[in-house]
């Protein structure tokens, strides 16, 4: 009989890692990246947008079968990818017993559309044309069958499932930036509880589709013309799209122990909410009333966010960050572009590779809002202001 | 009533592993057959078809030309997610009327939102390619004339959090509102989450919601692509035909399902009227393939099985299946096989139906939508049919209530929920506290 009481809330680590982005693919080549302050913009291909380009990648490496890769659209395969990758560094690859149970939460968008069908028929439309049954005959002849599961929120998890055999449960989160904040928070909870024992989560983000582009410029919120570091962007601001996948292994520590598992870090807290930004100053507000939930310790640390660059909640943003002068901070928007669900999972693996390297990567910023921090972290706060809406913050500890 | 005297959580109603009980305390419901718990159960006891003939948009060139959708909602502008969001608010204020519970708009706990996945739609695409203002353009000329805030609005409507954003707002959820899709297994997924942080303490209360009012031509369209639907477009009430030999694909349809799920213990303490328990959920996901089960049906047999021991039932337990029955020739029998498996002896005294066969499939919102239907079910002892089950399909020996309503003696229902992408959920619902 279970004792009738909650237990002690279990420790949560961080037992593997995956990264692919526009400066590469692994912990390595990113943490050289990150050190030699490497930034890789194209400003030509989508001009006068701007975005992060994925890094050359052979997604035979993780994905072997041709058929596989040709049901995914570009999303789908840098998280497949990326999945593979933390899989591997968890040292839990083709361990079916260990897969088989494996939870996954995968936060997730949608992905890309056929451009071509879709312009073809917007232009046939505006050339008046095109009868009531136009759109539907269209649609019938020239979609792609299988498109439909390119497209489908859900089946990156799917395909995680299928190509590296993730089968103990599955579910997709959706809602930008805050759906993988929120991925990692459930997953934390779950694992802390005894719900879970050990959890795969992450998100992909392509950032070279015009569809998005689109998406985002209802809003204004593209960074146009010439890129800048995230804190030189003006008052409109602006972001640039990035592709990247990241997967985190998270465990619980006797889980983790019991198969000699390495962890990185330590996934003490993650806490979110979403503040109805009608008042100017309710990004400030809401991270100023999760900061307290956090368990940071001192009034000096380190802290990683995902910072878009666009306004108003950037500068907001920003105001907080002015009340916490001891952190040094770091904005991964400036090197990796803003790759929405991918951001917060981005942010936790960069704060668990710091600390498992002993130190935080350099400032990247000509403003000065980010300033060198020597010596060896032991916590990093990991934040996320969604473009639009969101809010939330994690806390990365050093295992000593 | 069960209150015990020794003070603390040890006196927390309980479940035996030692976890606070999840009850519902609030149920709302809308589908084809109409707005409410009310009309629905009236109408799906009756054996009724929410099913007909598309009118929303033009059909011409479609497979399927048939839906379950909900046309006594409109929306303006007039968009699926628009239509989403408005069926999720009818569901969520007959939940939170019959749980009276917290104050307008202050639900005291978070909200989780099953909600199809959200993309730009064609009227506003279409509507973007007039504004261009020539012909043969591409998409750097669509880029040109998106910003400036002449279709701002289109960027808030199709964000993916956009519904919940709403909700959360009009609700007033507590913190970070969740909103999640597993196909066609998202209701259960929503209902599970709520289930799961009231048992870790997390919440006293929970909103969850499942929501679809997705039936436009390119969704339409992708699922005949995929040669799911049934093309028996005539009449359109006859083709949602689960478990029958002559079944050939669902029917796409719309509707929204909320439940507010509170620990016993906070609903007893408010004198709150319990309309059944959530006793147990599970899920195990498919690694075979993306729209079909493996053959030897072993995640279904293992999600069925994780569910009963999560709510620490025997099979011969439940007297009563709420079946996925999307009336496609693979679910079904595959449905039926592992139910089998997992049943044996005891399979043949369990009626068994599919409410789709009268609101069709309400995809993201399904799972939800049949979690109130099993919860009718308890409360009134009465089985809604499985209609059009004119020929039975032999290798299916699932005692189906045949076309009209049976009433029995129903403590325990499993419903069951299977979707693209290796997703399978089921969930127990019992009427009272174990």
């Amino acid at each position: 009989m279970t004792e009738p009481t909650a237990p002690a809330a279990k420790e949560v680590w961080i037992t593997g890692i995956g990264i692919v982005s526009s400066l590469g693919e692994g912990l390595d080549a990113h943490w050289d990246a990150l050190n030699q302050k490497r930034i890789n913009v194209d400003d030509k291909r989508f001009a006068p947008y701007i975005v992060h380009p994925l890094a050359p990648v052979s997604f035979d490496a993780q994905i072997p079968k041709k058929g596989d890769q040709r049901q995914m659209e570009a999303w789908q395969r840098i998280g497949t990818y990326a999945a593979g990758l933390a899989l591997d560094s968890a040292g839990v690859k083709g361990n079916q017993e260990i897969l088989g149970r494996m939870d996954m939460i995968v936060a997730a968008g949608g992905g890309e559309r056929d451009i071509a069908v879709d312009l073809a028929i917007m232009n046939a439309d505006a050339k008046g044309n095109s009868s009531p049954a136009f759109l539907n005959e269209r649609l019938m002849n020239d979609l792609r069958p299988t498109l439909f599961l390119a497209q489908l929120s859900n089946l990156l998890a799917g395909n995680i499932a299928i190509v590296h055999g993730v089968s103990g449960t599955s579910r997709t989160f959706m809602g930008e930036e805050a759906a993988s904040i929120d991925a990692a928070r459930i997953a934390l909870a779950r694992i802390e509880s005894g719900q879970s024992e050990i959890a795969l989560v992450g998100a992909a983000h392509n950032g070279e589709r015009p569809d998005l582009l689109i998406l985002y410029e209802f809003g204004d919120f593209n960074l146009t013309e010439k890129y800048t570091p995230v804190w030189q962007r003006d008052d409109k601001g602006g972001f640039a799209l990035g592709s990247a996948g990241c997967f985190l292994v998270m465990e619980s520590r006797e889980h983790a122990e019991a198969r000699g598992a390495k962890p990185y870090a330590r996934l003490t807290k993650v806490v979110a909410d979403l503040a109805q930004r009608k008042q100017p100053g309710a990004v400030t507000k809401s991270l100023e009333a999760l900061w307290p939930k956090l368990g940071v310790t001192g009034d000096t640390g380190n802290l990683i966010t995902g910072a878009t660059g666009v306004g108003p909640v950037t500068s907001e943003e920003k105001e907080f960050l002015r009340q916490h002068p001891g952190f040094a901070v770091r904005a991964t928007g400036t090197m990796f572009g803003h790759t929405l669900e991918t951001q917060f999972p981005l942010g936790l693996a960069l704060a668990a590779l710091s600390l498992s390297r002993g130190a935080l990567f350099p400032p990247n910023d000509p403003t000065g809002l980010e300033v060198e921090k020597p010596g060896v972290p032991d916590q990093i706060v990991v934040l996320g202001a969604g473009h639009w809406q969101g809010e939330g913050m994690a806390l990365v500890e050093a295992i000593k | 009533m069960r209150r015990s005297i020794d003070g603390g959580n040890m006196s927390a109603p309980r479940d035996k592993f030692g976890r606070p009980i999840v009850v519902v305390t609030g149920m709302g419901v809308v589908t084809s057959l109409g707005a409410g718990k009310k009309d629905n159960w009236t109408r799906l006891t009756a054996g009724e078809s929410g099913i007909r003939t598309v009118t929303r948009f033009p059909i011409d060139g479609l497979k399927s030309t048939m839906a379950g959708t909900v046309d006594f909602v409109r929306v303006d502008p007039v968009s699926s997610t628009g239509l989403t969001e408005q069926l999720a608010k009818l569901a969520t204020e007959e939940a939170l009327e019959q749980a009276a519970i917290g104050g307008k708009a202050d639900f005291p706990g978070p909200l989780f939102l099953a909600v199809a996945p959200v993309e730009v739609e064609w009227p506003q695409r279409l509507e973007l390619g007039r504004a261009i203002g020539k012909t043969d353009f591409g998409y750097e000329d669509m880029l040109r004339v998106s910003g400036g805030g002449r279709f701002a609005a289109f960027h808030h409507r199709f964000m993916f959090g956009s519904v919940a954003s709403h909700l959360a707002e009009t609700y007033g959820t507590k913190g970070s509102p969740i909103s999640l899709s597993t196909a066609c297994a998202s209701g259960a997924t929503a209902i599970q989450l709520g289930v799961e942080a009231i048992r870790r303490g997390d919440a006293d209360a929970a909103l969850c919601v499942a929501t679809d009012g997705s039936v436009n031509p390119e969704a339409l369209v992708r699922f005949s692509l995929l040669s799911a639907l049934s093309t028996q477009n005539d009449p359109p009430q006859a083709a949602s035909k689960p478990f029958s030999k002559n079944r050939d694909g669902f029917v796409m349809a719309e509707g929204a399902g909320a439940m507010v799920l509170e620990s016993y213990e906070s609903a007893m303490a408010r004198g709150a009227r319990i309309l059944g328990v959530v006793a147990g959920c599970g899920e195990l996901t498919d690694s075979f393939h993306r729209t079909r089960s493996s053959p030897d049906g072993k995640p279904i047999i293992g999600c069925m099985r994780k569910t009963l021991a999560d709510a620490g039932l025997e099979p011969e337990q439940i007297d009563h299946i709420n079946a996925h029955g999307t009336a496609t020739p693979e679910n079904d029998k595959m449905e039926y096989n592992t139910t089998a498996v997992v049943f044996g002896d005891h399979l043949p005294k369990i009626p068994v139906s599919s409410n789709k066969s009268m609101v069709g499939h309400t995809i993201s919102a399904a799972g939800a939508v049949e979690a109130v239907f099993s919860l009718l079910t308890l409360e009134h002892q009465r089985i809604p049919p499985t209609i059009n089950y004119e020929v039975p399909d032999p290798a299916i020996l699932f005692d189906v209530v045949a076309n009209k309503a049976r009433d029995a003696r129903v403590t325990a229902v499993m419903s069951n929920s299977f979707g693209f992408g290796g997703q399978n959920a089921s969930l127990i619902l019992t009427r009272e506290p174990a």
